[in-house]
């Protein structure tokens, strides 16, 4: 609205905004906060707020005794290589349906589509049990390629979207320059297609990172990322509730900033394309 | 040299033949100008003769070698777009040597060609700016510098004034024709407005429904249309077209007229009639007169002409310059 | 249109994902087909063999079946009225002049963003703990007896904790397409005489139904695999009570081992994924025209 709107209303929006906001950032918030304290505070009744002993002893304690970087840097690789080899696999796909359509293209897409839909847990069992006979279990590439495979067809889907929206006569342009396939994909379409790889790229990150179903299930030591890691506090022996909640904020923190800073651009990715 | 011939060139979209057996010669250093209604096919026929488009039949011949085979690079044309199609993300520079450096030119005689391309084109201080900085007129002459640089065997131009405002487009296209005459190399040009024809072409070539109606030169189509589409296509104010009672008696099933060949007098030879519309632009007044047998006449008289609307006038056609058509739309000569 | 010759390399472009997703989906299924029909257990791997639709019958007549099923259809269902209600209502929230708007924003999506491990312990152990969390303290300042949130509400417990984490999601995607609504539209409607009210039962609602049709499907692909947050706080317990299909399929599979249920459960919980797809599609899908 191009008026200005009066300051109680103003004030009023902000009020309930913040609240609502606070509300449902409070757990997080809480966590965070938790992180700085002792064990016993942390278990203590009445809770305290901001004004306690803040101590960073959990963190210490998180990254030297726990290994917190072992898992931490296998949420990398994990998350990493599922995103790379997701976009060698996606990036000529999105470009061959993008491009160069046939009748059937419409068709495969929404079969790639279909094929996320598909539970994990009707597989769980061949897929452990073919991961127990070629011995990826707890393995990276074992993991790496599963994470891949679930995200492959968001991430064919954004890219394909993306992909769309450049100029048909522009890639045409660079064809009767002179340009080979190959050299109107290197450069022409991937510099101008860069903003929709970063936003995918940011995307299968946040999933693959945030994958809680195969990490769990296949992983057990050597190549357990993050999810692992915090699951393994729901043990039942003693309560580490501070130091869950640095371990937790440390596993959560990159990928929330992540989120924060491309909440628009998931958008598409998340709702496979149907709102932009 | 860049002779193109075309022979019998098909071309289908599943069922639909957007191209019905296309035959054409185009002269080496000639501007010829594919011109016609929306979705006539003139786009395509470009296309088709470019490369971005596989033709369904037909051959197509540049200096006498058949290219339908050969991929867009191979074929040596190049083409300014209707939306110029310019690389976003490069330089002007860049932008107009892209096509150099995609042949393996080496960069000083690349830097060499590019800054002679854009002097010719005004656009030397632009040449580090990006796509983005300039204004549509500037983005054009990118543009067409990134088609001549290269000094291809023709240039095919598909709607390139189409995005400017009116001013810059008749600047636009005297430019346009200077530096093609002055260049000497083949230009095929697509249009739909037919100012731009007349006043660009060699040669125009009018489609319709993906078949060429008349091939010829401005005047000859303006003085001897074939037909009854390309008489009503060319020529603005649109020829008079009159069918019925009065066309009989100049035995015909329809007559032409074009609105600059009638006298207007009050009481005098002619058709009498009633002015409905009368526009004065000082240089030219338009007269709309219904004419009981002939429905709604434009006329076009130079200079200012003091008739008003109610008037009742006489209209008299020039009759060296009437047009006759049969009942098929052909002209009878 | 592309050449013969271009989408001749287009095809061969996309030849490697289609191959891929098409071993990744039907190899396993395959295999999970042919385990089903097995008597298979890993802790007895020579005592094998066909024995048809037994594990089936094994696997549905199971009364945690029939549970599990129940319980699968209430954590999707409460998390979808739950997220598309709250998440409409912040959405139309963010909206409106708010001083600091980015911050509230940030504050609103953040919970999406955070694993599920994460969200299950830190919502268990900080928050409802009955000796030590934060509501227990709130219910006790009020005077009230804390409750026990995993022992006397499970499902609820579960419910709460989805639904947290998928409310930004609805919130942000049902945010975004309230930002495309027409500022002329508005316009518009304001010189046709509608009132706030009005505005928003004829224009907003209406162009709301799109990305609320989105939300729904969407949540529900990944509503029926609810796993880690079950897994890490009750395992399926207390009894069954939070059992759903995911989690019991994983129970059978890893915890007893046993291939042959395990199979016909996720062969189940397939045919049930495939269902509600079907009439989801069907009821929703005149409201999206890809």
């Amino acid at each position: 609205m191009a008026r200005k709107t009066s300051k109680a209303t103003l004030a009023l929006w902000t009020v309930v905004g913040w609240a609502a906001g606070f509300v449902i950032f409070f757990p997080i918030l809480w966590m965070f906060l938790t992180g700085f304290k002792t064990e016993l505070e942390a278990y203590s009744t009445p809770p305290t707020f901001l004004f306690f002993q803040w101590t960073t002893e959990n963190y210490v304690a998180i990254l030297e005794q726990r290994n917190y970087v072992k898992y931490a840097l296998n949420s990398i690789i994990l998350a990493g290589g599922s995103t790379l080899l997701a976009l060698v696999i996606a990036i000529p796909a999105a470009w061959g349906m993008a491009f160069s359509p046939t009748k059937r293209t419409k068709d495969v897409l929404l079969w790639m589509l279909s094929t996320k839909m598909m539970p994990a847990v009707g597989v769980l069992v061949p897929m452990y049990l073919i991961f127990i006979w070629l011995g990826l279990l707890d393995t990276h590439i074992g993991l790496i390629a599963v994470l891949c495979l679930s995200n492959l067809p968001i991430v064919i889907w954004m890219l394909f979207t993306y992909f769309k929206e450049i100029p048909k006569d522009i890639l045409e342009a660079a064809r009767m320059d002179g340009a080979t396939t190959w050299k109107e994909i290197v450069f022409v379409l991937t510099p101008m297609a860069v903003p929709g790889i970063a936003s995918t790229v940011l995307l299968n990150v946040i999933l693959s990172w945030n994958e809680a179903f195969w990490t769990l299930n296949l992983t057990t030591i050597d190549a357990a990322p993050l999810t692992q890691f915090i699951a393994s506090f729901s043990a039942p022996q003693g309560n580490f509730w501070a130091k869950l909640s640095a371990a937790s904020t440390l596993a959560i923190a990159p990928i929330v900033v992540l989120g924060w800073f491309g909440q628009r651009q998931l958008v598409r990715g998340l709702t496979f394309g149907a709102v932009k | 040299m860049g002779k193109i011939e075309l022979k019998g060139v098909e071309k289908a979209f599943g069922t639909v033949r957007v191209i019905q057996g296309v035959n054409l010669v185009v002269e080496d250093g000639s501007f010829v100008v594919f011109v016609g209604p929306s979705g006539c096919g003139k786009s395509t026929l470009l296309r088709l003769i470019a490369g971005l488009e596989d033709a369904s039949g037909g051959a197509i011949r540049i200096d006498d070698v058949d290219v339908i085979d050969q991929a867009p690079a191979k074929r040596g044309l190049s083409m300014v777009f209707q939306s110029y199609a310019l690389y976003p993300h490069m330089s002007v520079r860049n932008n107009i040597g892209f096509g150099l450096r995609m042949a393996g030119v080496p960069t000083d005689e690349r830097n060499r060609k590019v800054d002679e391309a854009a002097a010719l084109l005004n656009l030397t201080p632009y040449l580090d700016r990006r796509p983005s900085a300039l204004s549509g007129g500037q983005r054009q002459r990118v543009a067409i510098g990134r088609a001549i640089v290269r000094q291809p065997k023709a240039f095919l131009f598909d709607e390139p004034l189409s995005n400017l405002d009116a001013a810059l487009r008749v600047s636009m296209r005297l430019e346009i024709a200077r530096l093609q005459s002055s260049l000497g190399t083949t230009a095929i040009y697509v249009t739909h407005d037919q100012v731009e024809a007349m006043t660009m072409a060699d040669k125009i070539v009018v489609l319709n429904g993906g078949r060429i109606e008349q091939v010829g030169s401005p005047l000859e189509l303006y003085n001897h249309p074939d037909n009854l589409f390309v008489a009503g296509f060319l020529g603005s104010p649109k020829m008079n077209q009159i069918s019925g009672v009065l066309a009989e008696q100049y035995r015909a099933a329809t007559i032409g007229i074009r609105p600059e060949h009638i006298a207007v007098t009050r009481g005098g030879d002619g058709w009498p009639g009633t002015v409905q519309v009368s526009e004065h632009l000082g240089s030219d007044t338009f007269l709309y007169i219904d004419v009981p047998g002939a429905g709604l006449m434009t006329v076009r008289a130079p200079g200012e002409l003091g008739v008003a609307a109610g008037d009742a006038v006489h209209v008299g056609p020039d009759l060296n310059r009437l047009h006759r058509f049969d009942a098929n739309g052909l002209a009878i000569r | 249109m592309a050449t013969q010759k271009s989408q001749a390399i287009g095809r061969i472009a996309i030849a490697p994902s289609v191959a891929v997703l098409l071993v990744w989906m039907i190899v396993p299924l395959i295999l999970t087909l042919y385990f089903s029909t097995l008597r298979y257990n890993l802790l007895y791997p020579d005592r094998t063999g066909f024995i048809g639709f037994t594990n089936y019958t094994y696997f549905v007549t199971n009364p945690a079946f029939t549970t599990a099923i129940v319980n699968t259809l209430v954590l999707v269902g409460s998390v979808l009225v739950i997220t598309v209600i709250l998440g409409s209502l912040l959405a139309l929230l963010l909206d409106q002049p708010i001083f600091g708007q980015g911050i509230v924003r940030l504050m609103v999506i953040a919970p999406f963003f955070i694993m599920p491990t994460v969200s299950a312990l830190v919502w268990k152990n900080l928050l409802m703990n009955p000796v030590s969390g934060f509501f227990a303290w709130i219910a006790k300042s009020f005077g009230l007896q804390p409750i026990d949130w995993f022992a006397q509400a499970p499902m609820l417990s579960v419910i709460i904790i989805v639904a947290w984490q998928w409310v930004p999601f609805a919130t942000l995607i049902i945010f975004t397409a309230l930002q495309s609504l027409d500022l002329e539209q508005k316009e518009a409607a304001e010189m046709d005489g509608a009132g706030a009210f009005s505005f928003f039962s004829w224009i907003v609602l209406p162009h709301l139904a799109r990305p609320i049709t989105v939300v729904i499907m969407i949540e529900t692909i990944f509503l029926l695999s609810v796993f880690a947050e079950i897994r890490v706080t009750t395992d399926g317990g207390p009894g069954q009570a939070t059992t759903n299909l995911a989690y019991l399929v994983f129970q059978q599979a890893i915890l007893n081992t046993n291939v042959g249920a395990a199979s016909a459960g996720g062969i189940v919980a397939v045919i049930l994924a495939n269902v509600v797809a079907f009439f989801l599609v069907r009821a929703v899908g005149k409201n999206l025209d890809t």
